[in-house]
């Protein structure tokens, strides 16, 4: 049957399984969404900036474990989703982002919303496309959603010139995709696995490092089997909450430079550190010559690129954590409690995430385990970046994996309230809690319009301290106090802004009206925004300074 | 250390973008790169020199692997390899010069491709190091243009097939 472009395009989203659409029309569009117009099984949600549209179908991926898709007009609209396909590289997201293009004659004319899209995307994407026939679309939309899902996961782009989408072609779905540039491989080397094993029944303190890609191999319960087995402590990377549970006894919550002391403890002093789907991220590492110095070090990647690229490996196993896990399970000789993981309780008695209370202060920290506790845990929570970032990822305690959504490696502000989006969408029968600080939230705030369309019951809690707080806090520490450039005493009332795009708005300075606030949002059905007025004094600690080794961490009562 | 590392890429547009861009945004530096296709016209050539310590040439391989359309790379250092590079050269030359200079071409091996009244282009293939000697031998006539191919290379029949 001979179709449109527009409507291959459509066909091709409904074979792959795609219920949700995000992003924003445009001139070099409007084919396609003509042939969008009377399609039932996908949805389309209309978000008020393309980075929004990115970064919700980021969300949306993370929440679910499926593609996110977007789509941006040419010229402007392609550039906007720019930041939100950097996010989604950084973060290893499946993610398919499809762009209008001017149509094929005038392509490098510099023809009205022109871009090269292809050519600036080039570096952030794992792969990307120019269609330049109606009869490659099907092949191509395929191709696109097989690399993006597989192997170590990642965006892919689909350029669109208009009259491809308009000119006519037969309709076929490929059933299968060959690429012979890419075969990921996903079975570990046996005899690498029997190594890892090996090393294991001869360490004497051993630290799993668990990461994002725990998350995305979908290998949690199989961490845990291994993890109960040996008696070995983790710790989960910022991308890795949720592949353990942070209450478990063995968990020791996130390392690094806003991590707990005791992660750090046990990963400097460890013997045998596991990494596994975690790729040796300076946040985590600090200094690198003292990360880890006395540790035989095995690296479980799907990525050989992410092996000895920082640190240099010992053990190497390149595939799917997933299979891996088990088949290690299945080899490993079980190991009781140890004095190891006595020293490391000891360690978590003496030095546990704290903050000090104080009277008539709403603080970030209580304000979390309020929202905690509220959830029962049970939450997606998304964030922005900052310090807002950093205090949901300490004081929430996650439990299930795709719990915790965040912009780990680019630190995109502006991420958590579309991603919360895109969450919400997936998952609608979940609580989404966008934990957010007033800077962070101004950078996508138009997205309040597309929740009141959309009927997304997306909560926001912005901990609001006028300030941009994470770099307020590096100058308050490094540099003498001298505030350049992070004020934001001119700020909106978040309360009127949320009233006028017609959402409840809320705002708490009092500590005492902190849980009655969070229980209304809860109770209302539809969104809401949080404002916490907290002080700007208020820092992220425990904190590891820049190029300082991860042991040698500052605490609140030394700043 | 210098590396000549063999890129089997798809005949597709855009790929070189791919390739160097690669090597620029992760701070790699290249020496020479040379595209071409090969036996299989749906499949180019890259022949890439590189420089680096094993760090960054693994790092190099695997990034190179990692790329779709990449579907096979070799690093031929320290393999019995051929490498070649050809050389156009225009050097002055007076009617008084002209014989020296052939002298130099034929020791050489090289070719005379073109003359005039005034200058001579001298053709040369071989080895870095011969097209080295042979610019420097020829230098003192007077350059007037020089143009280099890079390198292409292969390895030698007795290993696997590439």
């Amino acid at each position: 049957m001979e179709l449109t472009g527009a409507q291959i395009l459509i066909e091709s989203l409904k074979k792959e399984g795609v219920d949700t659409l995000f992003g924003i029309p445009g001139g070099v569009l409007i084919a396609i969404f003509d042939a969008l117009y009377d399609e039932k099984q996908i949805r389309f949600i209309l978000t008020r900036h393309e980075q929004a549209a990115a970064h919700a179908a980021d969300g949306y991926a993370r929440a679910s474990g499926k593609v996110g898709v977007c789509i941006a007009t040419s010229g402007p609209g392609a550039t906007n989703l720019v930041t939100g396909i950097a996010t989604a590289s950084m973060d290893s997201v499946p993610l398919v982002a499809f762009t209008g293009q001017v149509g094929t004659p005038v392509i490098g004319s510099d023809a009205f919303q022109e871009a090269d899209i292809v050519g600036i995307t080039r570096p952030i994407t794992k792969h990307s496309y120019l269609v330049r026939d109606t009869s490659e679309l099907a092949r191509t939309v395929k191709e696109a959603f097989y690399i993006a899902s597989t192997g170590r996961p990642g965006p892919v782009l689909i350029d669109l010139p208009v009259d491809v989408s308009k000119a006519k072609a037969e309709f076929v779905y490929p059933r299968e995709v060959n690429i012979r540039g890419y075969k990921p491989k996903y079975e570990g080397h046996p005899q690498q696995i029997k190594r890892v094993a090996h090393a294991i029944r001869k360490a004497k303190r051993p630290v799993i490092c668990a990461g994002g890609g725990v998350v995305s191999s979908g290998a949690s319960e199989e961490l845990r089997e291994l993890a109960e087995k040996t008696n070995i402590p983790v710790t989960t990377t910022l991308m890795g909450l949720g592949a353990f549970p942070s209450v478990h006894p063995l968990g020791l919550g996130m390392p690094g430079m806003h991590g707990t002391r005791y992660a750090n403890n046990a990963v400097t002093e460890s013997d045998l550190l596991i990494a596994i789907g975690a790729r040796f991220d300076d946040r985590v590492t600090g200094k690198l010559d003292a990360f880890a110095p006395s540790a035989q070090i095995v690296h479980i990647d799907i990525d050989p690129t992410s092996i000895s690229k920082n640190v240099a490996v010992d053990i190497p196993v390149v595939g799917d954590a997933r299979q891996i896990l088990k088949e290690l399970s299945q080899i490993v000789t079980p190991r009781g409690p140890s004095e190891w993981n006595k020293k490391i309780d000891q360690w978590k008695d003496q030095d546990p995430l704290s903050y000090e209370a104080s009277p008539g202060v709403v603080k970030p920290q209580y304000v979390i385990e309020q929202i905690c506790e509220a959830t029962k845990g049970k939450a997606i929570i998304t964030t922005e970046v900052g310090q807002n970032q950093m205090w949901a990822a300490q004081y929430y305690q996650y439990s299930r994996p795709r719990t915790f959504i965040s912009s780990g490696g680019l630190g995109t502000m502006g991420y958590g309230f579309p991603a919360a989006i895109g969450a919400q969408v997936a998952r609608p029968a979940e609580t989404v809690f966008d934990i957010a600080g007033d800077g962070s939230f101004q950078m996508n705030i138009q997205e309040l319009a597309t929740v009141v369309q959309h009927h997304l019951p997306v909560k926001v809690a912005i901990m609001n301290n006028k300030y941009l707080g994470m770099v307020r806090q590096w100058q308050e520490l490094f540099f003498n106090k001298r505030y350049s450039g992070t004020s934001l005493e001119v700020g909106p009332d978040f309360v009127k802004v949320a009233e006028a795009y017609g959402v409840k708005g809320i705002r708490v300075t009092d500590p005492k009206d902190v849980r009655d606030s969070i229980e209304e949002a809860l109770a209302t059905d539809g969104p809401v925004v949080l404002d916490f007025h907290i002080a700007p004094e208020e820092k992220v600690f425990p904190m590891v300074p820049a190029g300082k080794a991860i042991n040698e961490m500052m605490i609140e009562r030394m700043a | 250390m210098k590396h000549t590392i063999s890129v089997l890429v798809e005949n597709h547009f855009g790929v070189l973008a791919r390739v160097s861009s690669l090597f620029s945004g992760r701070g790699f530096n290249i020496d020479s790169l040379t595209v071409g296709e090969t036996e299989d016209s749906t499949i180019s050539r890259m022949t890439i020199v590189v420089q680096g310590d094993d760090r960054i040439l693994e790092q190099v391989n695997k990034q190179l692997n990692k790329l779709i359309d990449v579907t096979k790379v070799i690093d031929m250092t320290g393999e019995d390899f051929v490498e070649r590079e050809l050389l156009l050269m225009k050097v002055t030359a007076t009617t008084a010069m002209r014989s020296e200079i052939m002298q130099i071409v034929d020791i050489f091996r090289a070719k005379i491709v073109d003359i005039s009244s005034n200058s001579l282009t001298v053709e040369a293939t071989g080895g870095k190091a011969k097209i080295d000697a042979i610019i420097g031998m020829l230098r003192p006539f007077g350059t007037k243009e020089i143009a280099r191919t890079g390198r292409v290379a292969m390895l030698r029949e007795y290993r696997e097939k590439v």
